[in-house]
């Protein structure tokens, strides 16, 4: 295989197993938030214990990010050393960005978050969870910020002639506010809020299954909804208006979401499908039975002829299936959540959500749900975006390492291959032990920390060790 | 050749400070890891991981945003580097992942050989990350094969070269003097006796490296000593790192751990600056041709992108030191086990 491809599997690969983990840490930050801001509001103890508990799942799975996450900030370099010397001058400054905005401002509140309870003060300790979770926030905006300049790059213009030639900025604030970064970043954010809300959710329901901790499965799983249900509503509209952004920045990409081939013709919308590519047409599909659905959720008109592939020349084309197929399937994910969170909150109303066995085992699986339409979202996204790296001024080909050979690349991808499928294991592992394990019985935090308060010592570092 | 101070100088000053800031703060975890497979019963080991707890991940940020601030500054140095040092590169990646599941999966389980395992791998890769970084040091000090287009065109067992590993054991044996001394500070009664014999040992260590590099360095690297022979009064930095080193023992006797530690964080802060000064105003060193070095200035992005990177540096530093300096504090003080540590 060509190092052009080989650097994609890997990066893709690499990518996708980082992703399982940031859309945890986000959508679980939020809902720690709500769960400590509870307990401060309320002093019941059910909610300090819940805190705790997820604090320690949180932790999980931040670690899990910040170990996976490094190798991506690595790979532009390793992998793709000509594209980072075209777009470090535009790109670079984003990454940065999230290092001192993001990174510095998560790290060092998650160290009271985690090991800090008994040191500060319950409403310190609230603010550190608050700092943690927009911190994980602010990284998910200036990484989608430098991933959307790529899709619709602003903000720039082109310097230099041949291997010298490169992205050089314009505007700091074209780059960041470029025509779907706003946009995407909210449907991200939505996926991870989903992403948090499920497990809270899936966990909660597997605790009622078992009749294990009642008083924390029922207020856990509350919460969980009320989040599961505002991110899911609110993804249909981010969607939407993700949708309506392509069409403008990206025609090839919507037009590979439905296989809209014909330039001159509404575009209808398709529920399910195969794409054959050969003869450019849907073999087997099943359409939304309005005629022009797809036009008319973009124009508001279902009569008006929507760009089609047939607009593009093959090499400038992405594949078309796979883009189908992934988007389509988020799609379908996406309803079924807004379908579950719905019933959930039905049946809580009436009161009998917490006994409904077929229900409680729906929510159970339901964690896979959010974790796979986000990654099917982002396949989407990015094989959509092909064949271009920065759309419409680089080619992905001409990002490749020039010095990095075949044989290097299969090493270290095996070697990724073989140490993330040992995390996978290890990482499931523990977590199915926390969960089973549950929560613990905790002590008053504030009694805690005043009883330590008088025995810290002030000034250890002024006086003798000895 | 003249040099104004401009931008391109600003930010070669703001990255090495950026790298001397992960040097000093994760220098002493990587150091705390390196010395972990000495102590021997898993309270101590605990204790060891727990002295760092808190703070490692935070100490680790300062190379995510040094490299995320080179690859916005010098993206030809990134690009160069990156690609070129493959192999190497992915090899770190490896090693660094390992380091931070050890530290988190350590303490899910009580088995002995579970956290046997965690445990050398933890110190394994603490050492492998320290001697990775320090033969990347040396190698960019004698300088790598770079084609006209800055390409290097080495391979992995380029970089191994005698003198970039001289460096690299160094940098092992820095770290583990500053995590010993780091150590010293967070523990108390029979552990903060043994581990206060060690330093001593970990100095020699040092010393003994660090002699050896430098006479290597002045034999065989003489283009380092160029911007000491035009501005003398930059000797004093060595001399400065010598009194820093010596005032660590006579700290530790007063028993006056603090100082001795600022004494270590002074020691690496002056011979990232030797280094500095050394290769400035080259950020890579082209070995053989030295035409094709990446410099300050054909390394770099625009200068409106220097710019607007020096705005976010400026707004975000004020944040960044109150958040390091606060988490340091509300951590101060000897290592007490409790319900949320490792």
């Amino acid at each position: 295989m060509e190092v052009e491809m080989l650097s994609r599997i890997q990066f893709g690969f690499t990518i996708a197993f980082h992703y399982i983990f940031p859309p945890l840490s986000i959508g679980l930050g939020v809902i720690l938030v709500i769960m400590e801001g509870m307990y401060l509001k309320t002093k019941k103890k059910i909610y300090h214990e819940m805190t705790r508990f997820w604090v320690k799942i949180f932790a999980l799975t931040f670690a899990m990010g910040v170990a996976t996450g490094i190798v991506m900030e690595f790979e532009f370099g390793t992998n793709w050393s000509s594209y980072s010397r075209f777009v470090g001058d535009v790109f670079g400054s984003a990454l940065a960005a999230e290092g001192i905005f993001a990174f510095f401002l998560e790290s060092g509140f998650l160290a009271i978050l985690v090991f800090g309870w008994n040191k500060v003060s319950p409403r310190m300790h609230f603010f550190s969870t608050i700092m943690v979770s927009l911190g994980s926030m602010f990284s998910a905006v200036w990484i989608v910020v430098a991933n959307s300049w790529q899709q619709t790059p602003a903000g720039f213009q082109l310097v230099g002639e041949g291997l010298s030639k490169r992205a050089e900025i314009t505007s700091f604030w074209d780059m960041v506010f470029n025509p779907s970064s706003m946009e995407r970043l909210m449907h991200v954010l939505g996926g991870a809020w989903l992403a948090g809300s499920f497990l809270v959710i899936s966990v909660s329901a597997y605790y009622l299954l078992k009749k294990k901790h009642i008083m924390f499965a029922q207020s856990s799983l509350k919460i969980g909804l009320i989040v599961a249900v505002c991110a899911s509503l609110y993804q249909l509209f981010t969607g939407h208006q993700s949708g309506a952004g392509i069409s403008k920045n990206q025609p090839a990409k919507l037009a590979a979401f439905e296989a809209h081939y014909e330039s001159n013709l509404p575009a209808d919308m398709y529920i399910l499908g195969w794409v054959n590519e050969e003869k450019k047409e849907v073999s087997i599909g099943l359409k939304v039975p309005i005629k022009g659905f797809l036009s008319f959720l973009v124009y508001w008109d279902a009569n008006k002829p929507l760009t089609g592939l047939n607009s593009f020349a093959p090499e400038d084309q992405p594949p078309v299936n796979p883009v189908f197929q992934s988007y389509h399937f988020m799609v379908a994910i996406g309803m079924v959540l807004i379908l579950i969170s719905l019933l959930g909150i039905v049946f809580w109303r009436r009161g009998t959500l917490f006994t409904k066995s077929w229900m409680l085992k729906l929510m159970v699986i339901s964690v896979l749900g959010p974790q796979i339409a986000n990654q099917l979202g982002w396949f989407s996204a990015e094989v959509g975006r092909q064949p271009w790296i920065v759309y419409g001024f680089m080619r992905t080909s001409e990002g490749i390492s020039k010095v990095v050979s075949a044989d290097q690349t299969v090493f270290s991808l095996i070697l990724f291959f073989l140490i993330y499928a040992l995390l996978f294991i290890l990482f499931i592992f523990l977590l199915d032990r926390k969960i089973k394990h549950g929560p613990e019985e905790t002590e008053d935090e504030a009694s805690i920390y005043e009883q330590q308060r008088h025995t810290v010592d002030k000034f250890p570092i002024s006086k003798k060790s000895t | 050749m003249e040099y104004s101070f401009d931008l391109n100088t600003v930010w070669f000053i703001l990255i090495g400070i950026l790298l001397a800031g992960y040097a000093i703060l994760d220098g002493f975890d990587l150091g705390v890891g390196a010395l972990h497979l000495l102590t021997k019963n898993d309270e101590e080991r605990r204790i060891m991981l727990n002295s760092i707890g808190p703070v490692w991940d935070g100490n680790e940020v300062w190379l995510v945003t040094g490299g995320g601030a080179l690859f916005a500054a010098f993206p030809n140095v990134y690009a160069t580097i990156f690609s070129g040092f493959y192999t190497a590169m992915m090899l770190l990646l490896a090693v660094l992942i390992f380091r931070a599941v050890s530290i988190e999966f350590r303490s899910k389980r009580e088995g002995k050989r579970w956290r046997q395992n965690w445990d050398i791998s933890f110190s394994i890769s603490s050492i492998f990350i320290a001697l990775l970084a320090g033969v990347a040091l040396g190698n960019v000090i004698q300088g790598i094969p770079l084609d006209p287009d800055m390409e290097f065109y080495g391979n992995f067992w380029t970089l191994l070269n005698p003198y970039a590993i001289m460096v690299g054991i160094t940098t092992v044996a820095l770290f583990m003097m500053h995590g010993a001394i780091y150590v010293v500070m967070k523990t108390e009664g029979k552990m903060h006796e043994k581990i206060r014999g060690w330093v001593n040992n970990t100095i020699i260590f040092f010393v003994i490296c660090y002699v050896s590099v430098t006479m290597a360095t002045l034999i065989y690297q003489p283009h380092m000593t160029e911007h000491f022979k035009d501005f003398p009064p930059a000797f004093f930095i060595a001399i400065l790192n010598m009194l820093a080193i010596a005032n660590i023992p006579r700290e530790i006797y007063k028993g006056r751990d603090f100082r001795a530690f600022l004494s270590s964080c002074a020691s690496i802060l002056a011979l990232m600056s030797l280094f500095a000064i050394g290769i400035f105003p080259n950020i890579v060193l082209s070995n053989p041709y030295p035409q094709y070095s990446l410099n300050i200035y054909n390394a770099a992005s625009s200068v409106k992108t220097l710019a607007i990177m020096l705005i976010i540096a400026l707004i975000g530093i004020p944040f960044v030191l109150t958040y390091t300096v606060s988490i340091y504090w509300v951590f101060r003080g000897k290592v007490k086990l409790d319900s949320s540590s490792y």
